[in-house]
């Protein structure tokens, strides 16, 4: 089981911010995505994360992983 | 070192001397860089009358904690202090606060302004303004220098 999250204005396009799926083969960021979102493209500039540390979409993901998409950052 | 999350307004010059008394420096720094950074009114031509700033909670935490080893390394700091605002804030309310102590003043500049611009890049806030009009919108840009990963 992995959970993915999503912040910010991507968390409203999409109308949920965590989810959890059964992966049953080696998965990527991006193929993360594709399995939950089939119907939508990643959006351009967002940023990944794999267990809170910034990753790239090619970044290997595992089972108990938790990985979250979201828009630029905006703090400070 | 110290990193905290604030979910109510916070006064910055209380945090700073309450974060500075207990500490047993005295005698050791020379040097103190604050950066105070404060909410506005106007932002892009607009008039916003109250903003509410989201995380994520836990890589927050862990990323500013990461800029903190890494200014160490860059700089002999002898102690920081960073407050971040999330949650519903009004104009005038303070949204971040960083301060730095050093043995010079070189330092505490540079590591000041380092932590600064490291926490607009990698920190996962994000901004939602309430505009004068009533609509909101997500703040889309920052001015911190462009995430490269």
């Amino acid at each position: 089981m992995i959970t993915i999250r999503y912040f910010a204005s991507l968390r409203e396009t999409l109308g949920r911010s965590t989810e959890q799926l059964e992966i049953f083969e080696p998965h990527t960021v991006l193929s993360v995505w594709r399995l939950a979102n089939p119907d939508l493209a990643l959006p351009e500039n967002t940023l990944t994360a794999v267990n809170m540390d910034y990753v790239p979409l090619s970044n290997n993901v595992k089972d108990g992983d938790e990985v979250a998409f979201f828009p630029p950052v905006t703090g400070g | 070192m110290t990193i905290k999350i604030c979910d109510v307004a916070f006064e910055p010059f209380t945090e700073i001397q309450n974060f500075q008394n207990p500490l047993t420096l005295e005698g050791k720094f020379g040097a103190t860089s604050i950066f105070i950074g404060t909410m506005r009114d106007f932002n892009d031509g607009d008039d916003v009358q109250a903003m509410t700033l989201e995380h994520y909670d836990g890589m927050t935490q862990k990323q500013l904690a990461q800029i903190i080893v890494a200014a160490k390394a860059k700089w002999q700091i002898l102690e920081c202090l960073i407050v971040h605002r999330v949650g519903d804030i009004l104009p005038n309310e303070p949204i971040v606060l960083v301060a730095v102590w050093s043995a010079h003043r070189g330092e505490a500049f540079e590591a000041c302004r380092y932590l600064m611009e490291e926490l607009k890049t990698n920190a996962p806030f994000w901004k939602l303004e309430k505009l004068a009009t009533n609509e909101t919108r997500w703040v889309a840009k920052n001015t911190a220098k462009v995430k490269g990963i």
